[in-house]
C-alpha cells in the first residue's frame, strides 16, 4: 500500500521535506517519502485557494494524519495553477504515490532563480541521514 | 486524626524511601530552591472528620433558600425541571464518575459509546450533522460558536440580538478582543427581533446570535431571522433550550449553521449555575472547526464496531497553537445526564414536557390577571408580566411569603422595572400558580 | 489468555421499539395552546424509546465497559486520577446546593456564598496569592482567562499595544500554546535544557519589553521541578512582564512550595485534579485563578467578597475582563474541592509528599528496564521512554500502553512531552497502596521482557479488552459521528411524527 522509500533524480528537494518538479516555468509540488512515511497514513489535505500564491519558505496547505499536522512548506514562490483534485476523497494517495498521483500543487514559478538554492536528491538524502 | 485517601502505611514509607535510595520524605524536594520552599504549615483550619464534614455542609446548605424551601418561578436560563431518580442512579457508577477523556479506546468503550449517543440525542434535537461532546456551558458555547464563524467566514463582526441571554452576551464581549471580534447588538422590538433590522445588522457580519425561544420569554420568528443572516451570508446560530425542541422547529431545518445552547435544563440540576453542559452542534461542512472532543464509529481490527475520540487533529494536544479551541477537560459527565435524561423522555416524553410547560404557563397568565409586557407575543415556558411596581420589591414581598416569583427583568433591560418574568415548568402545579396569583396579588 | 466475554453492543437507538418509554409525568389536565405552524416541529427527534429497566441494563453495561479509578490504577499522567471519596458525592446533593437557582437572591444564598469565599481563601493561601476568582470552568478556561487578565493589566499601564507575545515551554501541554492564540497573542517557544529546567539563557536573549509573559508548569510536564524557577522570574519581572503558572502539577507541591513565592503572578487551578472532583469521563472540571494584588481589579465578575456576618457578590469591578462563563463558576465542583480540602487541612503538604513518594517509588523500580531521559529525583509524575525497546525489539510506547490493559492498568499517557520520543508520563498520586504500585512496576517489567522475548504479543495487545485496536484512520476519513438511522432502517426508533396524545399521561 504504501511506497517504497525512494528520492527518484530528477526533482529538487527543499529541507521541510518538500518536491519540485521544474518544467520550463512551471513547478509541481509534494512532500516526499519521508514526510509521509513519519506522518503515517494522511487522512486530510487542506490545500490553498486555487488562484492564490505560494511564498518560498512558507506554509501554503496543511497534511493531516491522525497523530500530527504538518504545514506546507513551499520550497518554491509562484502563482497557483492547479490543485490535485483526487486528493479530497482519497488523500492516502500522498502514502501510495508520493511523486506521483499523490502530487499536492502546481505553480507558475514567480522566482525561478530559487530553483538553485534548492537541493538535489543526493544532498537532501544527506540531510537525512543526519537527522 | 489519621487522613483519609492514603494507602500508605509507616512500614510502606520506609521501603519505599530505601528502595528510592533517600533518607527521608523531605529528601525528595531536594531539587526545589530553598528560597522558594515554603516552611512552616498552611494558614488553613485543622482537617475534619467525613462526619464533621457532612455536618458543616449540610450547615451551610440550609442557609440557602432552594426551590425545595421556596416555590420558586425563577428561570431565566436556568431552570427547575424534573431529574429522574433513575439519571441520579446511573451517574453515580463509578466507572462513568471516576474514568476521565478516554484516551484510551480499548479501556473506555462505554464512555465513549455514550458521547457518541450524546452527540445523536443534540444532531436530533438540533437538525444538525455534527455535536461535539459538550463545552463548558451555553454562554461559553456560544462564544465558541461566533469563534467558528469568525474562521468559517474571515469575518470578524458578530451580531447578538439584545433578547439574547444577558449572561451569555457578557460572556461573548469578555472573549471578543482575544478572539478578534467585534460585537454588535440588534434590539428587541416589543420583546422580539425584528427580521429587517436584523438583515441590515448581518451585514459583513460572521454571526448573527439569536435565542428561542428569546430571553425575554417570547418566540422569535425564527425561521425568519436565520434567513435574514443566510442573505448576507452571514451565518445564523441558534441558541435554543432543549426542552422547547418537542415542540419547536429544529434550527437545522429552517436554515441555522449553528445551533448552541444550555444543556441544564435536560437532566441537570440547578446547582447555582454549575457545572452544566454547553452543547454545540453544527453542519457537516464546519465539523473541521468545531472546538472539543468528537467521538466517531470504526472498527476494531477484528471489524467490530468500535468508537474513538476522532478529528483530533483539530485539538489543542495536536495542533497546539493552531488548535481550533483551547478545551480539553469538558463536561462529559453532564452531557450523559442529558442523554440519560432524553433517553427516559423519549420523542414523546419530551413533547409532553413541553406541553405541561405550555399549558401550565397559559395558565399562569390567565390565573395571574397581571398585564402582559408583551402581550401580542407567543411564548414557551416564560412570560413577562408587570407587576405595578418595582418588580424588585415585588420580588421581595413575594420572597417573604415562601414564593420566589421570578426574575426582575429591570436587572438586565431599560425600561422594564416593573416587569417580572415568570417561569413555569412541569415541577409547578395549577396549586403552585394559585399561591403565586394569590402572593403577587398582596 | 481468554478473550474478553462481553458481546459487542448495540446502540441505545437500536434498542429502541416504538410504543415503549419510560417516563411518567404529570398531567395538569389544561388545555394545550397552539403555536405558529411557522414555529412547530415537523418531526419529531429520534430520541431513543425504551423501558426503563431497559434503560438501566443499557447504561449499567456502557458504565461496565468503562475503567475508572474505582475500577483500578489509572496513572494517567497530568491528570491526577485521584480516588473520588464518596462524601462528595453525598453533599454535593443536599438540596441546598442542588435545587438553588443561581439568580437566587443573596439573602437567600448566605451558605453558598460563604462556602465560595471561604474556598476562595483557601486556595489563595495553598498558592500565597492574593485574591482569587473562582469562576472558569476547567484549566482551559482558566488558562484563557489569565491571559485576558495578562492583557487588561497592560492596557490598563498604557502597554497594550507594545507588549504582543507569550512564552511557553517545549514541554507545555497543547492548551498553552492554544490558549495564547484565542487570547490574540503571539507564542514564542522556549526549550528545554538538558536537566529539564527551563532554557534560561534563551531566555535571557529573547525575553524584552514585547514579552507580555511566560506560562510555565512547575513542576513541568518531565515531572521536574525547574531548579532556576527564580532566574526565571527575574528576566521577566525585569522586563516588566508577568510570570502565568499552570496548575495542572499543583498535586505535587501543596505546602511545599507556593506558585506565588516561586514569583507567578497568575496561576490557574485544575479543582480536577489536586482537589478531587468526579472526572466524569472528560469533565467537569474548575479552574479558578489567582492572582497578585496588583491584577485583582481585573479579575472576572462577581467576586464573592464578605462584609461582617454577611456575604455577597461585589460587581463592582470597573476594570473587570468581564464574565468567563455563565453565573459564578460550576459550583457543584467547588462543594466537592471544599469538602476534599477540609478533609486534609493544613495536611495537605502530607497528600504531596505521598504523591511524590509514590511517584520516585515507581521511577525507582522502573528505571532500569526502560530510558531515563532525566535522571532526577521527579516530583508526582515521571517520564521514561520506550526508545530502546523500539530500536531493539520494534516496540512502541503505544504498544506498552495497550498491553498493560491486559495486566489490568489504564496506560499512563503516552506521546507527551513532545520532547521526548516514545514518551511514558506515569502519576500514580496519592491514592495507591505501595502493593498497587508493586504490581504495576511488576507488570512494566514483565513488559518489557515480553518486548524481548515474544514481541508479538505486545504488539497485539490488548487481547483482553471488548475490543482490539481500532482503525482510527477510517474513523477520522469517514468521520462517522451520529448515529445514521437512515442506514439502519430496521432499527427500531420512532420514523412517525409523533402525536400528541389525549390520554392520561400518569399521576
Amino acid at each position: 500500500m504504501a511506497a517504497d522509500e525512494s528520492y527518484p533524480a530528477e526533482l529538487k528537494y527543499h529541507a521541510e521535506h518538500d518536491w519540485a518538479r521544474i518544467e520550463d516555468d512551471t513547478a509541481t509540488l509534494g512532500i516526499t517519502w519521508y514526510a509521509q512515511d513519519a506522518l503515517g497514513e494522511i487522512v486530510h489535505f487542506e490545500p490553498p485557494e486555487e488562484g492564490g500564491s505560494v511564498a518560498a519558505g512558507e506554509s501554503y496547505g496543511e497534511v493531516e494524519s491522525v497523530k500530527a499536522v504538518s504545514d506546507l512548506i513551499a520550497p518554491l514562490s509562484g502563482e497557483i495553477l492547479d490543485v490535485n483534485p483526487a486528493l479530497a476523497d482519497a488523500p492516502e494517495t500522498i502514502n501510495e504515490d508520493p511523486y506521483g498521483e499523490g502530487w499536492l500543487i502546481r505553480v507558475r514559478l514567480t522566482e525561478p532563480g530559487e530553483v538553485d538554492g534548492l537541493l538535489d536528491a543526493d544532498a537532501y538524502r544527506k540531510l537525512l541521514e543526519e537527522q | 486524626m489519621s487522613l483519609p485517601y492514603l494507602s500508605l502505611t509507616e512500614r510502606d514509607r520506609d521501603e519505599m524511601l530505601a528502595a528510592i535510595g533517600v533518607s527521608s520524605v523531605e529528601e525528595l524536594f531536594r531539587d526545589i530552591p530553598e528560597a522558594v520552599r515554603f516552611r512552616g504549615d498552611l494558614d488553613l483550619e485543622p482537617p475534619l472528620s467525613e462526619q464533621k464534614i457532612t455536618a458543616h455542609l449540610a450547615e451551610l446548605a440550609l442557609r440557602n433558600a432552594h426551590t425545595g424551601v421556596e416555590l420558586s418561578f425563577l428561570g431565566a436560563g436556568i431552570y427547575d425541571h424534573y431529574v429522574p431518580a433513575f439519571v441520579d442512579a446511573m451517574l453515580a457508577r463509578g466507572e462513568f464518575l471516576t474514568a476521565y477523556t478516554p484516551y484510551q479506546p480499548e479501556m473506555s468503550q462505554g464512555v465513549l459509546q455514550a458521547i457518541f449517543e450524546y452527540q445523536t440525542a443534540i444532531c436530533e434535537l438540533t437538525g444538525m450533522d455534527v455535536s461535539n461532546a459538550s463545552g463548558y456551558d451555553g454562554p461559553a458555547v456560544t462564544a465558541d460558536a461566533c469563534y467558528v464563524a469568525k474562521h468559517v467566514t474571515g469575518r470578524s463582526k458578530v451580531v447578538l440580538c439584545e433578547a439574547v441571554s444577558p449572561q451569555v452576551r457578557r460572556v461573548v464581549k469578555t472573549y471578543a478582543p482575544g478572539f478578534g471580534l467585534e460585537v454588535v447588538e440588534v434590539p428587541h422590538r416589543d420583546g422580539v427581533t425584528d427580521p429587517d433590522e436584523l438583515r441590515a445588522a448581518a451585514a459583513d457580519a460572521a454571526c448573527v446570535v439569536f435565542q428561542q425561544p428569546n430571553f425575554l420569554g417570547n418566540l422569535e420568528p425564527a425561521p425568519e431571522l436565520a434567513a435574514a443572516a443566510n442573505e448576507q451570508e452571514s451565518l445564523p446560530v441558534a441558541y435554543v433550550d432543549p426542552m422547547s425542541l418537542g415542540l419547536l422547529e429544529a434550527p437545522g431545518r429552517y436554515g441555522c449553521a449553528i445551533a448552541v445552547g444550555e444543556g441544564q435544563p435536560a437532566g441537570n440540576y440547578q446547582s447555582y449555575g454549575g457545572p452544566h453542559y454547553g452543547f454545540l452542534a453544527a453542519r457537516e461542512d464546519y465539523v473541521r472547526r468545531m472546538p472539543g472532543r468528537i467521538v466517531g464509529e470504526t472498527t476494531d481490527l477484528d471489524g467490530r464496531r468500535a468508537f474513538v475520540l476522532t478529528l483530533q487533529m483539530r485539538e489543542q494536544h495536536i495542533r497546539r497553537e493552531k488548535a481550533t479551541h483551547n478545551i480539553t477537560t469538558n463536561q462529559t459527565l453532564l452531557a450523559l445526564a442529558g442523554l440519560m435524561y432524553l433517553s427516559w423522555l423519549g420523542p414523546q416524553g419530551l413533547r409532553e414536557v413541553g406541553e405541561t410547560c405550555l399549558a401550565l404557563a397559559q395558565y399562569a397568565k390567565e390565573r395571574l390577571g397581571l398585564p402582559l409586557v408583551f402581550p401580542d407575543e407567543t411564548t414557551f415556558k416564560e412570560f413577562a408580566v408587570r407587576v405595578g411596581r418595582p418588580a424588585r420589591e415585588a420580588v421581595a414581598a413575594a420572597r417573604a411569603e415562601g414564593v420566589h416569583p421570578g426574575y426582575a427583568l429591570g436587572r438586565d433591560y431599560e425600561g422594564l422595572d416593573d416587569a417580572l418574568l415568570v417561569c413555569v415548568t412541569e415541577k409547578r402545579t395549577r396549586e403552585d400558580i394559585d399561591r403565586l396569583a394569590e402572593v403577587l396579588r398582596t | 489468555m481468554t478473550a474478553d466475554p462481553r458481546p459487542p453492543m448495540q446502540l441505545v437507538y437500536e434498542k429502541s421499539q416504538p410504543g415503549r418509554r419510560a417516563a411518567t409525568l404529570p398531567d395538569p389536565e389544561l388545555p394545550v395552546p397552539d403555536l405558529p405552524e411557522a414555529l412547530r416541529r415537523e418531526q419529531a427527534p429520534r430520541l431513543p424509546e425504551l423501558s426503563e429497566p431497559e434503560l438501566v441494563r443499557h447504561f449499567t453495561a456502557l458504565a461496565d465497559r468503562t475503567f475508572g479509578v474505582d475500577t483500578g490504577f489509572y496513572p494517567l499522567g497530568s491528570c491526577t486520577m485521584k480516588h473520588n471519596p464518596r462524601v462528595n458525592e453525598r453533599v454535593v446533593a443536599l438540596p441546598g446546593f442542588r435545587d438553588l437557582h443561581p439568580l437566587q437572591e443573596e439573602d437567600g444564598a448566605q451558605g453558598a456564598l460563604e462556602l465560595m469565599w471561604r474556598l476562595q481563601e483557601i486556595l489563595a493561601e495553598v498558592v500565597g496569592l492574593d485574591a482569587v476568582s473562582l469562576q472558569p470552568a476547567a484549566g482551559s478556561q482558566g488558562e484563557l482567562t489569565g491571559l485576558m487578565l495578562m492583557r487588561a493589566y497592560f492596557e490598563d499601564r498604557g502597554e497594550g499595544e507594545g507588549r504582543d507575545t507569550v512564552f511557553v515551554a517545549d514541554t507545555a501541554h497543547g492548551t498553552n500554546p492554544a490558549s495564547v492564540t484565542m487570547a490574540g497573542y503571539k507564542l514564542q517557544k522556549v526549550g528545554t535544557d538538558e536537566r529539564g529546567n527551563l532554557d534560561v539563557d534563551f531566555l535571557r536573549e529573547h525575553v524584552d519589553e514585547r514579552t507580555a509573559g511566560l506560562m510555565l508548569t512547575n513542576p513541568s510536564t518531565l515531572g521536574l521541578f525547574d531548579e532556576r524557577i527564580e532566574e526565571v522570574a527575574d528576566i521577566f519581572h525585569g522586563a516588566g512582564a508577568l510570570l502565568y503558572y499552570d496548575g495542572a502539577n499543583l498535586n505535587a507541591v501543596c505546602g511545599i512550595s507556593r506558585p506565588g513565592d516561586m514569583g507567578f503572578d497568575i496561576v490557574h487551578y485544575n479543582l480536577h485534579k489536586t482537589f478531587s472532583q468526579p472526572h466524569g469521563g472528560g469533565g467537569p472540571g474548575g479552574g479558578p485563578v489567582a492572582v497578585r494584588a496588583q491584577l485583582e481589579p481585573f479579575l472576572p465578575v462577581p467576586v464573592v467578597a464578605r462584609d461582617g456576618e454577611r456575604f455577597r457578590f461585589d460587581e463592582d469591578r470597573p476594570k473587570t475582563i468581564g464574565k468567563v462563563r455563565g453565573y459564578y463558576g460550576p459550583f457543584g465542583v467547588f462543594v466537592r474541592s471544599y469538602a476534599f480540602i477540609r478533609s486534609y487541612g493544613p495536611r495537605l503538604r502530607e497528600m504531596s509528599e505521598v504523591a511524590v513518594l509514590n511517584a520516585n517509588y515507581l521511577l525507582a523500580r522502573l528505571r532500569d528496564a526502560y530510558d531515563l531521559p532525566y535522571d532526577r529525583l521527579c516530583m508526582h509524575e515521571f517520564v521514561l521512554s520506550a526508545r530502546t525497546l523500539k530500536r531493539e525489539h520494534g516496540v512502541t510506547a503505544l504498544d506498552v500502553a495497550k498491553r498493560l490493559m491486559d495486566y489490568g492498568f489504564h496506560p499512563p499517557t503516552i506521546y507527551f512531552p513532545l520532547i521526548v520520543p516514545e514518551a511514558l508520563m506515569i502519576e500514580p498520586t496519592e491514592t495507591e497502596p505501595k502493593e498497587r504500585l508493586d504490581a504495576f512496576a511488576d507488570a512494566m517489567l514483565a513488559i518489557a521482557r515480553e518486548a524481548a522475548e515474544e514481541p508479538g504479543l505486545v504488539k497485539d495487545a490488548p487481547h483482553r479488552r471488548p475490543v482490539k485496536r481500532l482503525d482510527e484512520v477510517k474513523a477520522a476519513k469517514q468521520a462517522i459521528v451520529r448515529y445514521r438511522f437512515d442506514e439502519h432502517p430496521d432499527a427500531g426508533a420512532a420514523r412517525e411524527p409523533v402525536q400528541p396524545v389525549e390520554a392520561p399521561k400518569g399521576v
